[in-house]
């Protein structure tokens, strides 16, 4: 008897393996993202040394946090997966409507391996340079820190888990809606900007002026970046740490609630294109 | 038909082919604005919880954030054949077809396309430039005009220099290297900050190796009537968007070596 998730993590492992084949990309990311770490780290710097009062973190912590940032950079939903654009485009989605799959579970694997193999590599090549080469040529205040502490380390396991799960939610959002529209460049010109002002990719969002902040923090979008990367370095902790995993894992089924249901309508109107 | 009228025809015929879609080119332009746009957001978050930076209030880094803005995107508008020419020419064999007509390969691919979606670009930063103008005090007198169009120039011809260098890489690597958004992208994220607040090495490296700051940090300091507090004398301000053209010499002679050793992948 056949286990039922076996097909969802086929597809999971053959998108990872594809996507892991391109080194020279992964390479030319991880280069652009430590000099943007880089540019970034000087701007707080010199901020921070204008009016360190006024922050709310500690420069560590926020080099810290763009340090996170630029390594789990490919991890957010910045566009539609083109695989299901193509698909659409060439009648492809026809094979995955035979197949006696659940299509939301089987395209979810698919996305889910494509960020991951394109955020691993970035992942790792980053944390050697700015968590072990950067204090090893002295340069340990501009570092990368560990978690801090043992209780920030465990919890950010499943913050970081669910930031995932959390990026898939939103990209098949993105996905459904190049299915129904037949074109990606419109939904992918809405998803990137807020993508980065929503997340805190752009600065944490509590740099955000204080009328918006509580906004800023019940939004989905602050699962992706600010929530997992403050429990990092216990900036949430305790209470906080948890209302914040709650709040990924209440917009991850949500998103994925709505995606269930859009994706049902979409299918039922869906006209098959190619031949 | 010379090489200038050839030109013309070059942009005439790319305007009207995306003239055929405008709803699509007016989108595409509106996108490109508002994802150009978010960036001043992060800017001014960081103002208006820091007040100022060293000194610079936010007015006037506004203007170094316009300015690059706007030289960035005039190069982008232009030289997209460089852009995607290890992509689109060399792998795909059709610069072989370039090289056969009577015509500069540099002129055809000037001439490949003018990407109007990058006037979202522009246009943010025409209006960042008009907002530091009412909060920073700045006087546009004649002069301060001019020096702001010349250091635009300037800053045109040197990222145009970096995308002929990015376009020269294609003749050994045959790809498009996307390594070259750090100094595209990466410059203007840069230069949208003034010199002074950057470590010393990252200073050097912004003058003396891409001048970036020449282009924008120095000419800028001459629009606000700023001394520069890292000492370079006042009279060389206006004089530094020079380096830009500089550059774009000195890439056009790496393009010239790069064409020499040209080996067709096509079959």
């Amino acid at each position: 008897m056949q286990a039922w998730h076996r097909p969802y993590v086929a597809a999971f492992r053959a998108r990872f393996l594809l996507m892991l084949q391109y080194r020279a990309a992964a390479l030319a990311g991880f280069a652009t993202q430590c000099w943007w770490g880089a540019i970034k780290i000087m701007v707080y710097a010199a901020f921070y040394e204008t009016a360190a009062a006024a922050a709310p973190l500690s420069l560590g912590d926020v080099i810290t946090y763009t340090w996170l940032g630029q390594a789990f950079l490919a991890l957010l939903p910045w566009v539609a997966d083109p695989e299901v654009g193509l698909s659409i485009r060439t009648g492809g989605v026809g094979y995955d409507r035979l197949r006696p799959l659940d299509t939301y579970s089987y395209w979810y694997a698919r996305t889910l391996g494509w960020i991951i193999a394109r955020a691993l590599p970035r992942a790792v090549l980053m944390l050697v340079a700015a968590g072990i080469v950067l204090p090893l040529v002295g340069l340990q205040e501009w570092a990368w820190q560990p978690p801090s502490g043992i209780e920030a380390a465990l919890l950010f396991v499943p913050a970081l888990l669910l930031m995932v799960m959390l990026a898939v939610a939103v990209l098949m959002l993105a996905n459904i809606v190049v299915a129904a529209s037949l074109n990606e460049r419109g939904v992918n010109a809405v998803l990137t900007p807020l993508v980065i002002v929503l997340s805190g990719s752009l600065v944490p969002l509590d740099f955000f002026p204080d009328a918006v902040r509580p906004l800023l923090h019940v939004q989905p979008f602050a699962g992706l970046v600010d929530i997992p990367f403050r429990i990092y370095f216990a900036d949430l902790r305790g209470t906080a740490a948890l209302q914040g995993l709650a709040l990924q894992t209440g917009w991850t089924l949500a998103l994925i609630g709505l995606g269930r249901l859009a994706m049902a309508q979409m299918m039922r109107r869906l006209e098959m294109q190619g031949g | 038909m010379n090489g200038f009228r050839l030109y013309i025809r070059y942009v005439s015929a790319s305007i009207r082919a995306q003239a055929q879609y405008p709803a699509a080119t007016f989108l595409l332009t509106a996108g490109h604005l508002a994802a150009t746009a978010i960036e001043i957001l992060g800017v001014y978050a960081l103002f208006h919880r820091f007040g100022q930076v060293q000194g610079w209030s936010f007015g006037e880094v506004a203007l170094f954030y316009g300015l690059i803005n706007i030289s960035f995107s005039i190069a982008d508008l232009l030289s997209r054949g460089f852009d995607v020419f290890g992509s689109d020419f060399v792998r795909t064999g059709a610069f072989d077809r370039v090289l056969l007509r009577p015509r500069s390969a540099a002129l055809q691919l000037i001439g490949y396309e003018i990407r109007l979606s990058r006037f979202g670009r522009m246009l943010q930063g025409l209006a960042v430039v008009i907002l530091a103008t009412n909060l920073a005090p700045i006087e546009w007198s004649p002069a301060a005009v001019a020096i702001a169009v010349w250091a635009v120039a300037g800053g045109v011809a040197l990222f145009a220099g970096i995308l002929v260098l990015q376009a020269t890489l294609a003749f050994w690597t045959v790809e498009s290297l996307e390594i070259v958004n750090v100094l595209t992208y990466g410059g203007v994220q840069a230069a949208q900050y003034p010199l002074s607040i950057y470590a010393g090495w990252f200073r050097k490296v912004l003058t003396f190796g891409v001048p970036l700051a020449c282009v924008a940090y120095y000419p800028v300091l001459a629009i606000l009537k700023r001394p520069d507090p890292l000492g370079a004398p006042d009279w060389i301000l206006p004089l530094t968007p020079l380096a830009g053209f500089a550059f774009l010499a000195l890439s056009f002679l790496a393009w010239r070596a790069g064409m020499a050793r040209y080996a067709s992948t096509g079959s």
